[in-house]
């Protein structure tokens, strides 16, 4: 539920220009504001491929999301994160340096030891950074995602990933061997008590394989990787303040997306059961249970950084360990996620992405 | 011991504070002018350094481009794509009401950190900043200005030069029309390794490393140069006085020396003590020397802001931050020139004898030999001089020819006096005459200092003068040529400008495009203009200096381009040679123009071919021809019909009145200069005599007790300075025209690039001497006082048997 | 009489109070007749030879010099008096140091109109200086600066030639020299002399020798 983020982006990039983040009294990084001329996520929309892939400039934040859970030969874990998030000033787009579109790249390594992350900006409108469908591509910079499938298939089928920082570099192909699947309503996801919500759809079941280099040291490295798509206009309530979500590939094959919004009170939850045939589920409102074990010194933060996460209805109660508790993202609204393995009443891994602890 | 010692030391100047405010005055002034001038050109260079950095983000690398105007917005997107970190960058001219501003149009997505310093300003909201209407970063006093002219919000950063202001690339593009033609590219610091060259990503692009000087610090060197000439030779004059008093005093003490020295002090604790002294006094002066020359500084900087505005267009503010490093130069060079001056004296005491003969011999009579020592010295520097002069290259060796000339001129000048009044006193029969002139003589190694200051300060006054005053009259006579149309247009946009092409014509004699394309010729960036070469206007009015017989039927053809004297000077063209323009465009030269007071380069072609070769120039200016009669009608009319706002149309008269007036600015800062040096020179002429006049009793009694009144020889006193003050006068002349000459021909050449004729003002030289008059007698006036109120009581001291 | 003094007073405001220097002179002198005029230092020698060649004003009393009475005359006529009645001779010689010997000879004469070029060649050779002419004064040694002096004094022809202590910085050899070629030149051109000396060796060797103390004539 990077969901938030994107308006993290657009007040992100205010805050490269300004003044240290105030805190924000509405949400987390002001995204409870009011969407003013922004189109307003409805239920019962079918989404479209491939495009709905591409932007959607009348909303006002979207993202392409990727986590990936990687292994090298000699057996090394790792994780890596690329994002490419769009942020729009008004709902519209134009060609040339005036284009409202704004964009953000992050992209991250993680290793037990090292939590290695980048960060780019740029304005749409030049080429500098977007979206095209025909053929898919999302990029920013020299940071890009691009299908890589024959024409008669889905374009996320098969993608290639690149992105660079300093002292990291990766270059990964992606083969889904499940279909895409829509979160929440067919693509509705709520996320609060007050009907807040997004579109949102991901494609879980990526294999992996590439080359991942630190520091001059290159790796073969194999695994699997999910991708997250969502686009809003006005993702949080007013109270909510961040956020714990949680994306998991169980060893049998089937995915969990689970994610809890915190507010003042009890919090907002949600969870998707999908099948290893892609066959989402979205568990009953109000079931998943989230706890945090144990915290970690970030920083000079305290963050939880391993998580009981229950669904009674499945059965579900595994325990997530983090690869890295430090796997703290430095940019310009800084946020901790990281790759987690999990055990319990499923063994597996996934990642973890946790907001509002700066 | 050495404290009695020193207090028998100190003790001589209470008894003399005239001497002691001579010996403090004289160091502050010199410090003042000097630490004031460096003052300035600190200030003005920080200035340049900080407009550089802040609006030019001078200390990192940029990407230009390399022909034509712009950077494609494609190029940007590829070099981003292929991972070069580099920011984008629009800039240009805008008319806000009636004032012009340069907006930086920058992309605060990609700006890196270290250039982004506007932050500071605080733009609150980068939605505001990138959206319309935008924001404008902006000084105070450029905010007060475009105040109600813009919808634009205005945000104060005092950060921000004045006529400058930051706004986002998007609004930028829109409010100057640019149209995705980036102005150039910032490189962070930070690169991914490996990247892809930039020859094949970008082959139109030039690199221009970090850190390097920016232009106007370049053009202007030439400029604080002068500054820094002028205050060292306010420096030199003002240590004439010093070393003068310092030596007066000196020798009025022998005789406290050898009686300490008796007494036993030792003469390393002697001259200790006396370098302890002149140590004191030199920090004082130098004290009192940063204060004055703190208000010299504030004085002129607003005269050397107008006039590094006026040849430069540089901005630097008018205000002078006091800086604690100046204190320590002052305070330094007051001592420096202290060491300097007394170390004759020192060393003198140093190896005095014992018992040496305590009669004060102030001005130990500088023999013959000396003399021709010196006006040796002198004819050696003047035949340097002259060599460097034939030879020499460069602005430094320029202003060598300048210094030799002075220097060897100051010294020789006491010999050629000399040598005048011993003809004088050769051809004259009458006692007193030939009395007159033999003490007028005979005074002359006392008054050489100061008469070698007032030849300095009279020849810069002459050279500078005549230099000015030559510019001038050349450069009103060329602005009344080449400021031929009577009325200049400008339009809003494009679209504006294309009606007025199709409506002029038939409202005008002939209507003149005034469009330029600025690109790289020859390695530096400069501005091409067209210039509609059939017309008659150019034929009869552009004054050329060099050109072939069918010059602007050529340039008309687009066969040949002129280049303006800075141009061909700087890169010894030849008319005949090819010239390559931006995009490769090769064409001949064939003719030569003056352009003053345009510090740049600059290449005219026939007005087609530019627009052949650039098409997607502005054409937004024009000059119209018309009789001048007609030319208030069609202002109305083109207000009336245009709605063209008042300042974009601009009549001949109001343009060269108003660069008439940026030239008496300009120059407003040397007349200054020149006064203070006068001053100080008059100062050390005042010193001077004032010193003499008291030892002159021995030599005045003898004349009187032979039946000279005192008033006859008071008048004779007057009489001898104005002399001196005369011929010291005839002799600045020619030398303030050398020095004219050489700032004419070669030290303007080097730094500007034009060279002027040599014109002579006698006027200006008969006001001159009128003040210099004015000086001298103010400078005579005391000591005559003190000479013509003597008592004979006094006068009779001289025959006291007991002395 | 040449020159005539009447009760002549001069007193001095000092740092100690007023100080009577002279205290009533009478004194007479005729043309070509030498004086000499002797006392303690401080008896007002000096003064009065100072007071006689129109440089100083008397307090009170009469001088009448060349039938000019001193205290009637104005600054003009008394610059003109200087110049025309009387020639000084200094112990420092006081010559002109811009100019050569030549011209210090030759400028009282000319000032005072008198330039005869003939008697100023007889006087050089007189005075043994025909060898210094093109010298500067500060070229010569002592004796050779008063020989000049006394050349610049007679040449001028002035009735009455006043000499404070001019061998006073001479050795005494020398001094004497020098003192009989002013002797004997002043008694050829005819002027009076009245000449300060401390030295009764000196004295004697003139006319007469008139003695002061305590501001009196003895």
């Amino acid at each position: 539920m990077n969901a938030s983020r994107i308006l993290a982006a657009v007040i992100a990039v205010t805050m490269t220009i300004v003044v240290p983040a105030a805190a924000v009294p509405q949400g987390f990084a002001g995204l409870g504001s009011t969407a003013e001329g922004f189109v307003i996520p409805q239920p019962g929309v079918q989404l479209r491929f491939p495009a709905d892939h591409g932007a959607h400039p009348d909303f006002r934040i979207e993202w392409w999301y990727v986590t990936a859970n990687l292994q090298s030969e000699d057996g090394t874990r790792f994780g890596i994160q690329w994002t490419l998030f769009r942020s729009a000033l008004a709902p519209k787009t134009r060609s040339g340096w005036s284009d409202s579109q704004l964009w953000m790249g992050h992209a991250a390594v993680t290793t037990k030891g090292q939590h290695l992350v980048s960060e780019k900006f740029g304005r749409g409108g030049v080429g500098q950074a977007g979206v095209a469908t025909e053929p898919f591509s999302a990029w920013i910079d020299d940071w890009e995602m691009k299908s890589l499938s024959k024409s008669e298939t889905d374009p996320l089928d098969r993608i290639s990933l690149h992105a660079s920082g300093k002292d990291f570099r990766y270059t990964l192909e992606l083969s889904a061997t499940g279909p895409l699947v829509l979160q929440g309503d067919r693509g509705y996801s709520v996320k609060s008590a007050e009907g807040q919500a997004s579109y949102y759809y991901s494609q879980p079941f990526y294999d992996v394989s590439g080359s991942l280099d630190i520091a001059g040291r290159t790796a073969r490295v194999g695994g699997k990787a999910w991708l997250d798509r969502e686009w809003s206009s006005q993702p949080l309530a007013k109270d909510q303040t961040g956020w714990e979500w949680f994306s998991l590939h169980l060893d049998s094959g089937e995915k969990v997306m689970a994610f809890r919004l915190r507010d003042s009170r009890d919090g907002y939850t949600s969870a998707n059961w999908i099948a290893r045939d892609g066959k989402p589920t979205p568990v009953r409102p109000g079931s998943l249970e989230i706890s945090p074990v144990r915290s970690a010194r970030v920083g000079n933060r305290e963050v939880p950084v391993a998580w009981r996460v229950r669904i009674p209805e499945r059965g579900f109660d595994v325990t997530t360990s983090p690869l890295n508790d430090q796997a703290w993202m430095e940019t310009t609204t800084p946020y901790w996620e990281g790759p987690v393995t999990f055990e319990g009443s499923a063994k597996g891994q996934g990642y973890l992405e946790m907001t509002g602890y700066e | 011991m050495l404290l009695i010692a020193a207090t028998a030391l100190l003790s001589h100047w209470r008894r003399r504070p005239l001497q002691l405010a001579t010996f403090i005055l004289g160091l502050s002034l010199a410090t003042a002018l000097w630490s004031g001038i460096q003052a300035i050109n600190t200030e003005a260079r920080a200035s340049y350094a900080r407009a550089a950095s802040m609006l030019h983000q001078s200390e990192l690398m940029q990407l230009l481009p390399r022909n034509g105007n712009s950077i494609r917005q494609s190029t940007y997107a590829r070099l981003r794509r292929a991972g070069w970190n580099v920011s984008p960058v629009i800039e240009g001219d805008h008319r806000f009401g009636n004032t012009r501003v340069r907006i930086i149009g920058i992309d605060p997505l990609t700006m890196p950190a270290k250039a982004g310093r506007f932050e500071a300003g605080g733009v609150s909201d980068l939605a505001a900043f990138m959206s319309e209407p935008g924001v404008l970063m902006v000084s105070q006093v450029t905010a007060l200005k475009l105040e109600g002219h813009t919808q634009m919000q205005l945000r104060i950063s005092s950060d921000m030069p004045e006529g400058a202001g930051f706004a986002d690339i998007g609004i930028a593009e829109r409010i100057l029309e640019k149209r995705g033609e980036l102005t150039r590219l910032v490189v962070a610091p930070e690169q991914r390794p490996d990247l892809p060259s930039l020859d094949m990503l970008a082959p139109d692009i030039t690199i221009k490393p970090s850190g390097e000087r920016p232009d106007v610090a370049q053009l202007t060197d030439s400029f604080h140069l002068n500054l820094t000439a002028f205050g060292f030779l306010a420096f030199a004059v003002g240590l004439f006085i010093v070393y003068a008093t310092i030596g007066l005093a000196f020798e009025q003490r022998r005789a406290t020396f050898r009686t300490l020295r008796s007494l036993g002090l030792s003469l390393s604790s002697l001259t200790l003590l006396l370098m302890a002294e002149l140590l004191v006094l030199a920090l004082l002066a130098g004290f009192i020397g940063v204060v004055i020359g703190y208000f010299v500084a504030s004085l002129l900087l607003p005269g050397v802001a107008a006039t590094l505005q006026g040849l430069y267009g540089a901005s630097v503010p008018g205000t002078l931050s006091l800086r604690p490093e100046w204190w320590t130069t002052g305070l330094a060079i007051a001592v420096a020139g202290t060491i300097v001056s007394s170390a004759q004296s020192l060393w003198r005491v140093h190896r005095m004898p014992l018992l040496s003969s305590a009669q004060p011999r102030a001005w130990a009579r500088a023999s013959a030999m000396g003399v021709r020592i010196q006006v040796l010295g002198g004819l050696v520097l003047l035949f340097a001089s002259a060599i460097l002069a034939t030879f020499g290259q460069g602005l430094a060796a320029g202003f060598a020819v300048l210094g030799s000339l002075l220097l060897g001129a100051a010294l020789i000048l006491p010999g050629v006096l000399s040598a005048c009044l011993a003809v004088m006193q050769k051809h004259s029969s009458r006692a007193l005459v030939t009395w007159f002139w033999a003490d007028t003589r005979q005074q002359l190694p006392g008054l050489n200092l100061a008469l070698m200051a007032l030849l300095l300060a009279l020849a810069a006054n002459v050279g500078v003068g005549t230099m000015v005053s030559s510019f001038r009259l050349t450069f009103i006579d060329w602005l009344d040529q080449r400021l031929a149309a009577e009325l200049y247009v400008t339009a809003r946009e494009e679209n504006e400008a294309s009606r007025l092409r199709a409506w002029l014509p038939a409202h005008s004699t002939s209507v003149l495009p005034i469009w330029s394309v600025e690109g790289e010729v020859l390695g530096d960036r400069l501005q091409i203009f067209g210039a509609a070469a059939d017309d008659r206007t150019y034929r009869d009015r552009w004054p050329l200096l060099l050109g072939t017989a069918d010059v602007w039927d050529r340039v008309a053809m687009g066969q040949g381009a002129l280049v303006n004297e800075q141009l061909w000077r700087r890169k010894g063209l030849a008319v005949g040679n090819d010239l390559t323009l931006p995009g490769g465009w090769e064409i001949p030269i064939v003719g030569v123009y003056s352009d003053y007071g345009n510090p740049k380069g600059q290449v005219i072609v026939g007005i087609d071919t530019l627009t052949t070769h650039y098409p997607n120039i502005s054409k937004l200016r024009y000059g119209v021809r018309i009789p001048p009669a007609d030319a208030p009608a069609l202002r109305r009319l083109l207000t009336s019909e245009f709605g063209l706002p008042a300042e974009n149309i601009i009549d001949q008269a109001a343009l060269k009145r108003q660069s008439r007036a940026v030239f008496d600015q300009t120059f407003a800062v040397t007349g200054a200069l020149n006064i203070f040096t006068l001053g100080i020179a008059g100062f050390a002429m005042f010193s001077s005599l004032l010193t003499l006049s008291g030892i002159r009793l021995p030599q005045l009694a003898p004349v009187w007790a032979m039946g000279i009144r005192r008033r006859d020889l008071a008048l004779l006193e007057v009489l001898r300075t104005l002399v001196l003050w005369l011929a010291t006068f005839a002799a600045a002349i020619p030398v303030g025209l050398a020095l004219a000459w050489v700032l004419l021909s070669i030290v303007n050449v080097e730094a500007f690039g034009w060279r002027l004729p040599l014109r002579i003002f006698p006027m200006d030289w008969l006001i001159l001497g009128l003040v210099a008059l004015g000086a001298a007698i103010l400078s005579v006036f005391l000591p005559l006082r003190r000479l013509s109120t003597i008592r004979p009581a006094d006068l009779l001291t001289v025959f006291a048997n007991e002395r | 009489m040449l020159l005539s003094l009447r009760n002549v007073r001069k007193s001095y405001t000092t740092a100690e109070g007023r100080l009577e220097i002279l205290k009533g002179i009478d004194l007479d002198l005729d043309g070509g007749e030498s004086v000499a005029l002797t006392g303690e230092s401080g008896s007002g020698k000096s003064t009065l030879l100072h007071l006689v060649a129109g440089l100083d004003h008397a307090d009170a009393g009469e001088i009448v010099s060349s039938g000019r009475s001193l205290a009637t005359l104005d600054d003009r006529r008394r610059a003109e008096y200087r110049r025309t009645a009387v020639g000084l001779v200094f112990q420092h010689f006081n010559l002109i140091p811009s100019l050569d010997v030549g011209a210090n000879i030759s400028f009282h004469a000319k000032l005072a109109g008198r330039h005869d070029p003939a008697w100023e060649r007889e006087l050089v050779e007189l005075l043994g200086v025909e060898t210094l002419l093109a010298r500067y004064p500060e070229q010569l040694s002592g004796g050779q600066q008063q020989r000049v002096a006394i050349g610049r004094t007679l040449a001028a022809k002035p009735p009455l030639v006043l000499a404070d202590e001019p061998t006073g910085n001479l050795d005494e050899a020398t001094g004497d020299i020098v003192l009989n070629i002013m002797l004997s030149l002043t008694k050829s051109t005819g002027a009076a002399l009245l000449l300060v000396t401390h030295s009764t060796r000196l004295a004697q060797m003139l006319d007469r020798s008139v003695h002061l103390r305590g501001g009196r004539i003895a």
